[in-house]
């Protein structure tokens, strides 16, 4: 097994507050793996490292077995990065198919032309996104809710509509930042058992972050725990539960 | 990975409902289109043709053109106006110029002058974000028109600095009757219209709304941010420029460079909000409004009686102070824009005779 990604030695700060520390760890190829952590330990901030958002102070971002350099948003979408934010990141005023279709837009190949007048690639390359973005509604069951504004639909809904356009081109590493956040039991349990189809159908490496214990034991095959911006523990679920630096950090002591 | 391997049942053929809305709205567009193409012009006599449908027609065109900018690709321009100029006074110079080339495709040729203008000046919007934009575009304003109005090549060097159309012709057919001026607007603004609505169904638009929408999200989620909001400004430029050149020699006959003001620019802004941000139809209903709307004033005055309390004088103020007042009401009765006021009323009739 290769490593789909590594951080090695990340550090980042913000105007001399340290966010991350000398942060590093790998995850394997086809591997959910849990960010855990306090508010405020670093995880978004190592999303953001990860996908270009905020550039590191030092330290490198590798993917598969690539040094990931000079990263942008767009090179991260490039590269096969897919990401979903924290409070929903939608196109509010759009429909579901077409946000879902907006993560198709770096594979289109036809000109400007081409799509504006409607001849050449233009229907081959229709149809083709057409029916890659109705696999994926399908698959995230969402089918029925294609024409929706997205913006009017219920929360729960939203964040598989996200979840649905960050899969839609198929990356290699999804990044999820508190994909369950504010969602009840059920619905929670719903989107976990998607997460892992799309881990095991798809084949896609997962780096999520996750509050929710339980979801996280149960879902991720290892465990990164982060507070203040170090790594305090990294592992299998089990391994993590019983490290007693992270029983202090943030399970609590007893739980 | 190929997408064949996603399990679950596609739905393809569920995309197209024919609901009621749909068929209703394939009439309204059948109707449009014979009203249009057929019933106006034989039926519409000069004044009308003149003075209401020509300047609604040119002035939807370049609410289009604002609208593909600030509705879809959610940027801003208050320099709407300096692009229609630049279109006119290429479309002027082309003529003059190079008179072997068909209008057609001086008209092509002078929106993608307008174009360029348009890329020069959308590159601030690489940079700059939201309200602050209006600052470069309202450089555009004041450059371009100041530019016209300086170099005196523009205008052939006529001492007035106007510039008057030469013949409109295609092919040989006169086009100089207000009959021949209104089919040359309705053609263009056919074709535009269906330009506009291929791109913004396209990928294209897509990438703009989504830029709109939420602009972290869209370069994450691959979009090419600062190629399309170029191409933003490009597309918009060229649709504005033909619009001026309309503007100028198939409604006017003759412009200057102050024809193309500010308060143009603020015109065809207003068209855009009462029209609908978003919306391709609402401009042509936000256009008639703006059209239209002093016209009536001007038959109301009389009919009211108020002019005999009120000098002529003060009625020439009072006008724009109610045309104002209209349109603030107008923005915060329907702040989505008569366009939706129109599909909502679109719906309730198609409803309708389910209801009893």
């Amino acid at each position: 097994m290769t490593a789909a990604l590594v951080v090695q030695d990340v550090s980042l700060s913000f105007q001399g507050v340290r966010a991350l520390t000398s942060l590093s760890f790998a995850v394997e190829q086809g591997e959910i793996c849990a960010l855990i952590g306090p508010n405020g330990a670093g995880k978004s901030s190592l999303l953001n490292v990860i996908n270009g958002v905020y550039r590191a102070d030092s330290g490198d971002i590798i993917v598969d077995d690539r040094p990931f350099l000079y990263p942008t948003p767009a090179r991260a979408a490039r590269i096969g990065i897919g990401r979903t934010f924290q409070n929903n990141a939608l196109f509010r005023r759009m429909s579901v198919i077409d946000n879902v279709l907006t993560g198709l837009t770096r594979q289109g190949k036809a000109s400007f032309l081409e799509l504006a007048l409607r001849i050449g690639r233009y229907s081959a390359e229709q149809r083709v996104e057409r029916a890659q973005a109705e696999d994926i509604l399908a698959f995230l069951d969402i089918s029925a809710h294609r024409d929706a504004i997205v913006g009017q639909l219920p929360y729960g809904l939203q964040k598989r509509v996200e979840l649905a356009r960050a899969l839609v081109a198929l990356p290699k590493l999804l990044l999820l930042d508190e994909p369950m956040a504010g969602m009840n039991k059920n619905e929670k349990a719903e989107l976990s058992q998607f997460i892992a189809d799309v881990n095991r159908q798809l084949g896609t490496t997962i780096v999520l972050i996750e509050h929710d214990i339980g979801v996280v034991m149960g879902l991720s095959h290892h465990v990164v725990v982060l507070d203040y911006g170090r790594k305090v523990g990294d592992g299998t679920p089990e391994e993590v539960r019983r490290n007693p630096d992270v029983i202090a950090a943030y399970l609590g002591t007893k739980h | 990975m190929s997408a064949s391997k996603l399990a679950g049942a596609v739905h393809f053929g569920a995309t197209l409902s024919h609901g009621p809305l749909l068929s209703v709205r394939r009439a309204a567009i059948l109707i449009a289109l014979i009203a249009v193409y057929g019933v106006i012009p034989i039926l519409g006599n000069d004044y009308w043709l003149n003075s209401l449908i020509i300047p609604t027609i040119v002035m939807g065109l370049a609410g289009l053109g604002l609208n593909l900018l600030m509705g879809y690709a959610g940027l801003m321009s208050l320099g709407s106006a300096a692009f229609m100029a630049t279109g006119a006074f290429a479309t002027f110079n082309l003529l003059l110029r190079l008179p072997f080339l068909p209008l057609p495709v001086v008209l092509l040729l002078s929106g993608l002058i307008a174009g360029l203008g348009g890329l020069i000046f959308g590159l601030p919007s690489l940079r700059i974000r939201g309200f602050y934009l209006s600052a470069p575009t309202l450089g555009a304003q004041f450059f371009l028109t100041w530019l016209f109005q300086t170099y005196h090549w523009f205008s052939n060097n006529s001492m007035s600095l106007v510039i008057s159309a030469p013949r409109l012709e295609i092919f040989g057919y006169d086009l100089s009757s207000s009959r021949g001026r209104y089919l040359l607007v309705a053609v263009t603004a056919g074709f535009l219209l269906l330009l506009a609505h291929a791109i913004i169904r396209s990928r294209i638009g897509r990438d703009w709304m989504a830029i709109r929408d939420m602009e972290v999200a869209a370069s994450v989620t691959g979009v090419p941010i600062a190629r399309r909001k170029l191409q933003a400004y490009v597309v918009s430029s060229v649709f504005l420029g033909i619009a001026g050149a309309l503007w100028a020699f198939a409604y006017l006959g003759t412009a200057d460079s102050n024809t193309f003001s500010l308060d143009k620019s603020f015109q065809v802004l207003f068209i855009v909000l009462i029209g609908g941000s978003a919306s391709l139809f609402g401009n042509f209903i936000g256009a008639a409004f703006i059209v239209l709307t002093p016209i009536v004033l001007d038959i109301l005055v009389p009919v009211l009686g108020l002019d005999n309390y009120i000098d002529q004088g003060s009625i020439a103020n009072i006008e724009p102070i109610i045309f104002g007042a209209l349109i603030i009401f107008l923005l915060i009765k329907e702040p989505d824009g008569l366009a939706s006021l129109f599909s909502r009323t679109i719906r309730a009739l198609s409803i309708w005779p389910l209801r009893r």
